[in-house]
């Protein structure tokens, strides 16, 4: 399970020697670009906190007097609150705190007739099989994995401590953002055709309640609203100055630029362009798509792309429209080989038009899910070219990282370790 | 069920390296002079480091050692190993879901996904009363009938599975019906006296089963814990050429040197007899099958190559067989479409072996001279060369140090399960390489050994050896304290 892409170095970083060799042109110091970047990432987390918390209101709002219309205003606070929160992910890389704790936010795919019901015709040809409801909603007392769960109040901790523990890995399914997709928009049963999940607003009505255990369905999606909120002040604190994050990078300027650049490439090419994109590409599975119930899939593939150009670039426009910018790792490339800073700058564009190409078709033509269908040559290409663009940026990527001196660390011992290509042939 | 389409993408390899008789005469001796085990312990020898030869993988041996892919992958491959990588930790839901591609789960199951077995790609854990552990219950019984007999003698099968639960005791299941029971391990001292009087105490383990879902087993079924093993170096153990293996074999002992070494010859599921040569028995010879098995037993998730929807549901589980599949005719007529077993296939084959540390350290190759003293390479093989002409160019022609003749040996009583396993007795296991054994507590926090994890150290394996391996294992004993020290010092550095 390798997750990281580009190693971290043991290199010393030649601050003090660019210092010298453009003393006239006042070059960029390492340790202002990271201090940047842990203050982008602060900012980045506090605007996902703060769309995080407007989402909450929304579902307070929805769960108090539910219809068509507070439900629309919680499905749309989701959406705004997906912006800000997929441009950290190029901070999830190569920073273990954020890599460790990221499950609990958006781990995915869901399994979600564990959390409600699912559509029993769906997907099978099987007979009709009660066994199927078997869920936390409609089940106080059930199993995972054979072992009894007992859910009868349904509370945060029952979904971060119980359901978590209950066997490892297989917990983090329950909570986070697309835990909370799932419960407003339900599944999308849609196939590759039209169209998201199409919850309605009656399986939260008290009085007139659809699917039945509407009081624990809400009951779910306050708790896993609540949870986000806590979540993402976390992490919130772990990029305040004193912040543990922060701290890391901002402590050893080589360590944070090598954090930097690997969450740049990690994010592009492995995660990104691989498991997210090639793989639903490759299967034209429906679900393979990040943002499945709410068919957003294209927006948060472009705000992660986004993110990654603004790791580099420096810059950050932030919810209320601020915009932040500051010492970069553009500056400090250019300075050691400005044609590859216009090199990687002009990847991190294409890209974006690609993505942004993408996110169009996703709003005027067909969702994300319907692109990656069988059969669909035009929507296969739009969303090829995205991951073209993402496989071609990281090549340069890797390029920024040699000339930043943030090679490959040696090993002890490593006597015959210089000529790997002449071993035996 | 096989789709032929698959077949050359999994075969290949087997296809193409029929042996080495396509080397050179240069080239035979060469390679023969290679292959020699050193007589020259006063420095590393030549590309010793690189254990894997151009495969070998030189990034930093911490948590991931064992998940980066062959150094010499080629980059237009690279893809696919990611993807592979990204399937390998896929978690496999209960059809039905919305997740079309990802559905089918168990019925009955072991794990989600591969990773939760294999975590990091290194070895599983036993049970320790808290943690349940990455380890299950091998289910076999011998041939009773004329007809039995003569599928084992055709080599059709390697035994026979528990008429009711099946080859494995799945602990695990979805929604709709229960596990079919739960693997019971207690453990008791066991006392081992170094000549020099010190002791140290190995723990036995004592195998039972409890809430069984539909009775007893057969009487005659026997029960055999694997532990999940590593998954390094799988491509290139692939690529070593058959007549290499034939030529350490030797199973009636012809050369008396107290050391059988015996082939596995089992049945591939392309339906070919070949050399097994991966699992604790050496009871599968090819990394594809060795996934799809996994996929249907470990995972209840059917593949092109593996066709049981149900996983090992028998027909006497009337309720786990009523339980939906997760088959999309539109995705491809199995739980995992193609290409998922290719790539998953794509992705074991090329985890890369870490590169060794600290090869020409004094105390390092102290040990490794005593290793070859004390009889230890009569089975741990230290090299091969691959076959020149391997289905996959960077695995091909490579100096490898295994440290395994990857053939069945009598281990003796205490470590015997009782489980016949094709060509395999119950008291036969496999030499299981040695490449990596020293990181496996930097990939998993813990670390374990043998077939089922009773060993807590390199030593406590060590002592477990008996059977052909007694010789060797009483050899390892009378050495001094220091010496056992540098011994496992070597093996470490594996």
């Amino acid at each position: 399970m390798s997750r990281t892409l580009i190693r971290s170095t043991a290199f010393a970083f030649l601050a003090g020697v660019s210092l010298l060799a453009t003393a006239a042109s006042a070059a960029t110091d390492p340790a202002a670009v990271v201090k940047h970047y842990a203050e982008l990432g602060r900012a980045k987390y506090e605007d996902a906190l703060t769309t995080a918390k407007a989402l909450d209101v929304a579902i307070d709002a929805f769960l108090t007097s539910p219809s068509e219309e507070t439900q629309k205003a919680a499905k749309d606070a989701w959406i705004k609150a997906r912006v800000p929160y997929q441009q950290t992910e190029a901070y999830r890389f190569g920073n273990k705190i954020v890599d460790d704790w990221e499950g609990k936010v958006n781990a995915w795919p869901l399994d979600e007739g564990l959390i409600d019901y699912v559509d029993k015709s769906y997907g099978t040809e099987s007979d009709e099989n009660e066994q199927y409801t078997l869920n936390v909603i409609a089940n106080p007392k059930f199993s995972i994995g054979g072992k009894e769960v007992d859910a009868t109040k349904i509370a945060p901790e029952l979904l971060s401590g119980t359901l978590q523990e209950a066997n490892e890995t297989e917990s983090n399914v329950a909570t986070g953002y697309h835990a909370i997709e799932f419960l407003l928009w339900g599944q999308d049963l849609n196939g590759t055709g039209p169209g998201a999940g199409n919850r309605s607003y009656t399986d939260y009505d008290l009085k007139n309640c659809t699917n039945g255990n509407c009081d624990r369905r809400a009951a779910y999606l306050k708790a896993a609203s609540s949870l986000l909120v806590s979540d993402l002040e976390f992490m919130v604190k772990q990029w305040t100055q004193d912040g543990e994050a922060a701290k890391a990078v901002t402590s050893d300027p080589t360590k944070g630029l090598s954090a930097m650049l690997t969450g740049m490439g990690s994010l592009s090419y492995g995660e990104l362009a691989g498991e997210r994109m090639k793989l639903g590409l490759l299967l034209h599975d429906p679900e393979e798509e990040h943002d499945c119930f709410a068919d957003n899939t294209f927006n948060s593939h472009l705000n992660d792309a986004i993110g990654i150009d603004g790791v580099y670039t420096g810059k950050y426009t932030r919810v209320d429209g601020t915009k932040m910018e500051g010492p970069s790792l553009s500056d400090l490339v250019k300075e050691k080989d400005a044609a590859l800073d216009t090199e990687l700058t002009g990847k991190l564009n294409k890209t974006l038009d690609a993505m942004r190409a993408m996110a169009k078709r996703g709003e005027t033509v067909e969702a994300y899910d319907q692109m990656i269908g069988d059969g669909n040559k035009d929507g296969n290409a739009v969303v090829q070219a995205a991951i073209d663009g993402l496989v071609d940026q990281t090549k340069s990527i890797e390029r920024a990282i040699s000339a930043l001196n943030l090679g490959k660390i040696e090993l002890e011992g490593s006597d015959s370790l210089d000529k790997p290509e002449a071993v035996f042939q | 069920m096989v789709l032929l389409a698959l077949v050359p993408a999994l075969y290949s390899a087997f296809a193409l390296a029929t042996g080495s008789g396509e080397l050179t005469v240069e080239e035979k001796a060469r390679v023969e002079a290679v292959l020699k085990p050193t007589t020259d312990f006063s420095q590393a020898e030549k590309f010793e480091a690189l254990q894997a030869g151009a495969a070998t993988s030189i990034e930093e041996p911490g948590r991931l050692a064992f998940s980066h892919f062959s150094t010499n992958l080629p980059e237009s491959r690279r893809m696919d190993f990611r993807l592979g990588n990204a399937l390998f930790r896929k978690l496999w839901v209960a059809a039905p879901s919305s997740t079309q591609a990802s559905d089918g789960l168990g019925p009955f199951y072991n794990a989600r996904s591969c990773e939760q077995c294999h975590k990091d790609d290194g070895r599983g854990m036993p049970p320790d009363g808290k943690n349940p552990g990455t380890m299950f219950l091998r289910l076999a019984r011998p041939a009773a009938t004329d007809e039995e007999r003569a599928l084992l003698a055709e080599t059709m099968a390697p035994n026979l599975a528990d008429p009711v639960y099946g080859t494995q005791l799945q602990d695990k299941a979805i929604a709709g019906v229960k596990a079919e029971g739960q693997m019971k391990v207690t453990y008791s001292d066991l006392p081992f006296t170094f000549p020099d009087g010190s002791v140290v105490t190995l723990r036995k383990p004592d195998y039972a089963l409890s809430d069984l879902r539909y009775g007893p087993l057969d009487k005659t079924t026997t029960l055999s814990p694997r532990l999940a093993p590593q998954m390094i170096g799988l491509g290139l153990i692939e690529a070593i050429p058959e007549e290499r293996l034939r030529a350490h074999a030797d199973p009636d002992d012809a050369d008396l040197d107290g050391i059988s070494g015996k082939l596995n010859i089992v049945r591939s599921l392309d339906g070919k007899t070949r050399i097994g040569r991966f699992g604790w028995k050496a009871e599968t010879a090819v990394v594809g099958d060795q996934v799809a098995h996994a996929f249907a037993g470990d995972i209840g998730i059917s593949t092109p190559a593996v066709d049981r929807p149900h996983g090992d549901c028998t027909s006497a589980e009337v309720d786990c067989l009523a339980l939906a599949t997760g088959i999309q005719e539109r995705l491809g007529k199995s739980e995992a479409p193609d290409p998922i077993l290719e790539l998953v296939t794509h992705y074991s084959r090329h985890l890369a072996v870490p590169a060794r540390r600290k090869s020409g350290f004094p105390d390092v190759l102290k040990g490794k001279q005593l290793f070859y003293a004390s009889g230890c390479i009569a089975c741990h093989t230290p090299k091969f060369v691959t076959a020149k002409d391997a289905a996959f160019k960077e695995f091909r022609f490579q100096l490898i140090w295994p440290y395994s003749d990857l053939l069945l040996h009598d281990m003796g009583d205490g470590l015997a399960d009782g489980q016949i396993v094709g060509g395999a007795t119950g008291r036969e296991w496999r030499t299981p390489p040695l490449w990596g054994i020293g990181l496996t507590s930097t990939v998993t926090g813990k670390a374990f050994f043998l077939h089922d994890g009773r060993a807590r150290t390199v030593e406590e394996a060590i002592l477990w050896h008996g059977g052909e391996a007694v010789k060797a294992r009483d050899n390892y004993a009378k050495l001094s304290r220091t010496d056992r020290e540098k011994l496992i010092a070597f093996l470490e550095s594996l």
